[in-house]
């Protein structure tokens, strides 16, 4: 007779004295965890719950400056410093872990148009509407010296903005018209014109880094190149783009925000039709920035919101808000990815975290290791309507909410109207026109 | 996405591996490195999710090629955790005869002499006055609770056979079955059924469950169902202490009561031979299933909720696939007839009659010859369970309780973070918040477990029956409430015109709404006639 029964003895199971750890035994029979989909569901509708729970996305504010934020730059080589310009031409450096403003003086006569870092960081250059370009020096100015610009240029032509290239000491402007200038020259480069009155918005791309496009009064994004003499190719929309970004990862992309409420994101190499149209915002968009991976971009508006969208995805993945906050008139992404930086017509930079629910901070690696299982899970059972609904659901003020609805009857409306023009129309004289080319009037070589 | 993937393990693939001892070996890749990993099919299989998606039917590219990196991923997952089987610490239990010999004339002394101490203190027997008893487990298997018909409830750590709690409840004692945890039970009395701390303080009573007769615990899903001598059967929800449903099962008494781990749905034995499966979502049972021919006597369904065992008054026990709802897989003739079935984590399977309990061993897949352990009492058996990750089969009886060894029944390695044997007091409180956090809503039961992660999709048939039933729906009822008018302005006779016009506006919406829902008739294109335009 041979017997074997199980006999566990207590000092293998147990730990030995109170400062170890429990320790822990696994068996991954799957008769032993029964249940496994309705628990991986409930871990699911607990997480995406969480989610919602910890959504605070608001971290602090900068205030100082006594007019509003027209514009404002990152330092391309610290997260901690940003550089910010007011309508009262006052400029302000800010110390962003600290919240507290590192230097002020009043740089322009009338509103700061723009400003940027020069590719180093060393210096940044601002314009104003006293038609001058000053370049100034990112260090604070010894004791006893005065706040005075390395350089200062006057311009023939009024300036509304200004975008330096990613690596060479030149930097285009736009205002009557386009100029490309050499940091150490006092002319300008080389100017480019295409029948337009006025511009008001530049950006250089950041990997093709010799090209840049211009948003024109004329409703129309404008190509160029500094290579060439000329500008390249034009887009003509319905309603005028108010501010362009550049995709940092794809060189061929970029989304403009526009006064119809939308943004869209065009493929230069074919421009007569949108890649994707973001809606949402239920007002004027007023900027837009990517953020450095290339996939999401931040979009402020006059609607009092900001909003996130993914690249590829026709609506916003988040929208943040506060009471007191006024018409976004900048947003910016920092370059960690993690922080989005907002000025507003109210006088305050606002500091906001990318993802909302995201802790900050180093993680435990048990801790991440949850964050990411419970990831997973909410990427599994996304499409469940009670997970999809709770991770979809956000509180927007009341005049947002409202506008929303009235957006909504009047689309109905025209969609109806359109569907009845058709029905009693001979065939093919109203035809479908896909939402993409609607808001487009024409590619222009 | 939502993943569709249910494995069922059918009982036909397990016999076939249980039938062929030479095992086929798979040669699996893991990682791309030059380690080769033999994993016996079996063991693949045990870990396997299914078939998964079955990507012909996916017609976009870019999510075939999505579900495809998915797949590979779970299979990956399950392979590594076959792998994980080398790592197991503890040994199964066993007991072999030599030459000769019978496991079955092995008694219970015989085995004590042969075990270590600590095993062979897990036999022992108390001797009580106030029975018939009965006896339940915890989830771990360290702590039972025992109640006597006659009014005694006792708790107790039956490993350091240290004592929670006795008292007389001075009332009779039906069943008893701990809560999630050890420190909470409850106990079907005379007239209503009353929780119990360890300490034997009263926590509440419950009146809404009146004269039961059984009680049975769903851990994941914290209800503590029960079937009463009246015909109803409840589930009580013990996180929020609010009966989820309670149905009149129309069958009379309710005698046999057990759960389906696999899929908690619970299943009553009747005396028409019938098995009936029931969920809290539904007034009607699931699925019944006529097992025997005579009265039901015991029914029981094994931990991984493949197998039911279901004895009968005519001496026959019947094992089935629970799973499909198909069997019988085996059938049993006993020389008397069986009035207690329970297996063990093992599928060991318990008969007891009268006063003798038999054990039997590999009795699902094959027929079994002879039992593998026999025992005798010396008094009837009141019930009997196996304890969960031990060897051991805890019997009660009309004059008190017996612990016998069953070498090989239970599961020797246990999870930790499902069921903890070495649990301190704080682990348990953690244990319990987490347990709670992932409570399974009572709307999760159905019969089959994997329902959650399958895609919605209404049948034909589902439709045809919703349209018809908007079609034949009654117009709502408009509620009008007639303006304060100004005096002189308006009477009941305007207002009731007003009412009418209302509701005949209301009517007429709603016949267009449900006619739009008509397939238009097709009209067949006539043949072209000159004078048509005439027409």
């Amino acid at each position: 007779m041979k017997v074997k029964v199980i006999s566990r003895s207590t000092d293998v199971f147990l730990r030995e004295t109170k400062q170890q750890i429990h320790k822990v035994f696994r068996n991954y029979d799957p008769d032993l965890h029964p249940f496994e989909t309705a628990r991986e569901y409930t871990r699911a509708l607990n997480a995406v719950k969480l989610e919602r729970v910890f959504a605070k996305p608001f971290l602090g504010n900068l205030d100082g400056h006594r007019d509003s934020v027209s514009c404002i730059a990152k330092h391309p080589k610290q997260l901690s410093t940003i550089v910010s310009g007011a309508f009262d031409g006052e400029v302000r450096i800010w110390d962003i872990p600290r919240r507290v403003c590192l230097r002020q003086f009043v740089a322009h006569n009338g509103i700061v148009r723009g400003i940027t870092y020069t590719p180093k960081g060393l210096k940044f250059i601002t314009v104003g509407d006293d038609k001058t370009v000053k370049t100034w020096n990112a260090a604070e100015p010894q004791l006893g010296e005065d706040e005075e610009p390395v350089n200062t240029v006057l311009s023939k032509t009024v300036i509304t903005a200004i975008s330096h290239h990613r690596q060479k000491a030149i930097f285009a402007t736009a205002g009557e018209v386009v100029q490309l200038w050499e940091e150490s020259r006092n002319e300008p480069l080389r100017t480019y014109q295409w029948g337009v009155d006025s511009l008001h918005d530049i950006a250089f791309n950041m990997v093709e880094a010799n090209i840049f496009a211009a948003c024109a009064s004329d409703r129309s994004i404008i190509l160029y190149d500094t290579r060439d003499n000329g500008p390249l190719r034009k887009v003509v929309m319905k309603l005028r783009p108010n501010k362009m970004a550049w995709n940092p990862m794809e060189a061929f992309t970029f989304t403009c925000a526009n006064e119809d409420y939308n943004l869209y994101t065009f493929d230069t190499r074919n421009l007569n039709k949108p890649v994707n149209v973001h809606m949402d915002h239920v007002a004027a968009v007023t900027s837009v920035e990517y953020a450095p991976t290339g996939k999401e971009f931040v979009a402020g508006s006059y609607d009092k919101t900001i909003r996130i969208f993914e690249c590829d995805h026709g609506h916003s993945r988040d929208v943040y808000h506060t009471k007191r906050m006024q018409r976004l008139t900048c947003v910016h992404w920092s370059l960690d990815n993690k922080f989005i930086i907002s000025g507003s017509d109210e006088m305050n930079i606002r500091i906001w975290k990318a993802r909302a629910s995201e802790k900050l901070g180093p993680l435990r690696p048990k801790e991440r290791n949850a964050l990411q299982y419970a990831e997973a899970l909410k990427c599994k059972f996304a499409s469940h309507p009670e997970i999809k609904r709770i991770k979809r659901h956000r509180h927007v003020p009341k005049h947002v909410y409202n506008a929303q609805r009235e957006l909504r009857t009047i689309k109905e409306k025209e969609k109806r109207k359109e569907a009845n023009k058709r029905a009693h129309s001979r065939k093919g004289t109203v035809p479908h026109v896909p939402e993409r080319q609607k808001h487009i009037i024409k590619e222009v070589q | 996405m939502a993943r569709i993937r249910t494995p069922k393990k059918s009982v036909n693939k397990t016999q076939k591996a249980g039938n062929k001892p030479e095992e086929k070996v798979q040669n699996l890749r893991v990682n791309k490195g030059s380690k080769k990993y033999n994993l016996p099919k079996e063991l693949v299989e045990k870990y396997a999710k299914g078939n998964g998606v079955n990507l012909k039917k996916v017609h976009t590219k870019i999510h075939k090629k999505k579900i495809e990196e998915k797949e590979k991923q779970i299979k990956f997952a399950a392979q590594v955790a076959a792998q994980t089987e080398v790592l197991l610490t503890e040994q199964e239990g066993h007991l072999e005869a030599g030459d000769g010999e019978t496991t079955t004339q092995f008694t219970q002394s015989e085995i004590r002499e042969h075990v270590d101490l600590t095993a062979a203190a897990k036999t022992f027997e108390l001797k009580l006055e106030f029975g018939p008893y009965r006896s339940k487990y915890t989830r771990n298997g360290r702590h039972l609770v025992i109640g006597g018909r006659k009014g005694h409830v006792a708790a107790f750590d039956w490993v350091t056979k240290r004592l929670h709690c006795e008292m007389n409840v001075m009332e009779s004692v039906h069943d008893v079955s701990f809560l999630h945890v050890e420190t909470m039970f409850a106990v079907a009395q005379k007239n209503w059924v009353y929780f119990y701390d360890n300490q034997g303080i009263e926590l509440h009573c419950v009146k809404r469950l009146n004269k039961v007769t059984r009680l049975e615990f769903l851990p994941y899903h914290f209800l503590l169902t029960s079937c009463s001598d009246e015909g109803y059967l409840s589930w009580l929800d013990v996180s929020l202490g609010q009966i989820v449903s309670q149905v009149n099962t129309k069958l009379g008494r309710l005698s046999m009561l057990t759960h389906n781990p696999w899929n908690a749905c619970l299943c009553l034995g009747h005396a028409k031979g019938v098995v009936s499966m029931w969920s809290p979502n539904s007034r009607e049972p699931l699925a019944k299933m006529l097992c025997h021919k005579a009265p039901l006597t015991a029914v029981h369904v094994d931990p991984s909720g493949m197998y039911m065992a279901t004895a009968a008054t005519n001496s026959e026990v019947k094992i089935f696939d629970v799973r499909k709802l198909e069997g019988p897989v085996q059938e049993y003739k006993l020389i008397s007839s069986a009035g207690h079935v329970a297996f063990s984590q093992k599928k060991m399977l318990a008969l007891g009659m009268g006063n003798i309990v038999e054990i039997y061993r590999d009795c699902c897949t094959q027929a079994a010859k002879r039992p593998y352990l026999r025992h005798r009492l010396n008094s009837s058996i009141g019930n009997f369970n196996f304890c969960p990750y031990e060897d051991v089969l805890g019997v009660t009886t009309a004059k008190g309780f017996t612990s016998l060894l069953v070498p090989g029944s239970g599961e020797p390695n246990f999870d930790t973070y499902e069921v903890n044997l070495f649990q301190s007091k704080k682990q348990r409180q953690e244990a319990e918040v987490k347990a709670l956090l992932e409570k399974i809503q009572p709307e999760f039961i159905t019969l089959d477990p994997f329902a959650i992660a399958e895609v919605d999709t209404p049948t034909l048939a589902d439709k045809l029956e919703a349209k018809n039933k908007l079609l034949h729906l009654k117009p709502p009822k408009v509620k009008y409430e007639a303006k304060n008018k100004a005096k002189g302005k308006g009477g009941s006779a305007n207002m009731a015109r007003n009412k009418k016009i209302v509701q005949e506006a209301a009517t007429k919406e709603f016949v267009k709404a449900s006619r739009q829902l008509q397939p238009a008739e097709k009209t067949k294109p006539q043949p072209y006639h000159v004078l048509n335009r005439f027409a």
